[in-house]
């Protein structure tokens, strides 16, 4: 696993206080991990942070489950 | 009833008539409070009056890095984060439309709308993460009834309702609360000075009889700041002696 997959995975449990093993690649933010559209939005903003990146409303919209917010991620690091 | 001990709270215009009577009040109540203000001096004075569980944080809202900065700010200076927001900082920029000029309009809007959105959504950011906390602006009767010679301020506070309606819904899921205080005509150094015949006019429309005090503005602040009024969220408590009943 990348560490931006490892530092994304980290988040999501501080984030929404669920056990490390429920955050697998496919896992929905919000249909398996409990999160609400506040949670994701904080997310977002915590990915921001700590990434140093932007990420425009339109492509948050999009960051489904916690492989999407990793590729991403390492998409816009890589550009 | 209505305690506040342990929690801390941010008033800005505290150096104000009805700001530093919410400060005091929520200070009675237990509260630790950062008082917020222009004018250094006059928060410094205050501050010694109350004793202690009181902060300063100076910070002029016109600017909107000082805004951005402030809920920090106070933070910083209370050493613990922020329970209670009281947006009460303000000014007016009088006179018909047809005379207003542009700066008399965004002065008014900048510092009576844009900055308890930008205190708001500082604030917001950590009580959604703790999952409690209350936002409370002071507004104006104005915001509903509107008044010759303040289109400016009136926008400002009928926008404060707004705001505060569609903060409430969004941080609603987590137990914070977002509500508006909106007073009537209250005696202060500005309506002192009104003659006698306008005075007894104004006091005529008023179903209770009497202006306000600061003092009623204050109370409302209290229990909208209290865990009694944690179902209470995007109201507007208008505290008015019946002046207009909306």
């Amino acid at each position: 696993m990348s560490d931006i997959a490892d530092k994304v995975k980290k988040i999501v449990v501080e984030h929404l206080g669920v056990d490390e093993s429920k955050v697998t690649p496919d896992a929905s933010f919000i249909d398996d991990l409990g999160a609400d559209s506040l949670d994701t939005v904080e997310l977002v903003m915590a990915f921001e942070e700590a990434f140093s990146v932007e990420i425009p409303e339109d492509a948050a919209e999009k960051i489904a489950t916690v492989k999407d917010a990793i590729d991403y991620i390492e998409k816009q690091k890589a550009a | 009833m209505f305690s506040l001990t342990g929690k801390t709270a941010l008033v800005t215009g505290a150096s104000g008539g009805i700001g530093a009577a919410i400060a005091r009040q929520l200070h009675e109540q237990g509260a630790t409070v950062v008082l917020s203000g222009t004018r250094e001096a006059a928060l410094q004075e205050l501050a010694d009056s109350l004793g202690e569980r009181v902060h300063i944080a100076v910070a002029n809202l016109s600017d909107p890095t000082e805004a951005d900065g402030l809920v920090a700010k106070a933070e910083a200076a209370a050493g613990a984060p922020l329970d209670i927001l009281v947006n009460n900082a303000g000014l007016t920029r009088d006179t018909l439309a047809i005379r207003m000029k542009d700066s008399d309009w965004s002065q008014v809007l900048t510092v009576d709308l844009e900055s308890p959105f930008r205190l708001a959504r500082a604030a917001l950011k950590g009580m959604l993460r703790r999952r409690a906390g209350r936002i409370i602006s002071i507004a104006s009767v104005v915001g509903t009834t509107g008044n010759a010679g303040q289109a400016n301020y009136a926008a400002a506070k009928a926008g404060i309702v707004g705001m505060s309606k569609s903060l409430a819904q969004e941080a609603g899921p987590r137990g914070v609360t977002v509500n508006v205080v909106a007073p009537g005509f209250i005696e202060t150094p500005m309506t002192d000075v009104l003659p006698e015949a306008v005075r007894e006019k104004l006091v005529g429309s008023i179903p209770l009889g009497r202006m306000g005090n600061t003092g009623d503005v204050a109370s409302a602040v209290v229990y909208l700041a209290s865990e009694e009024a944690a179902w209470v969220t995007g109201t507007t408590l208008h505290v008015n002696g019946g002046m207009a009943m909306v």
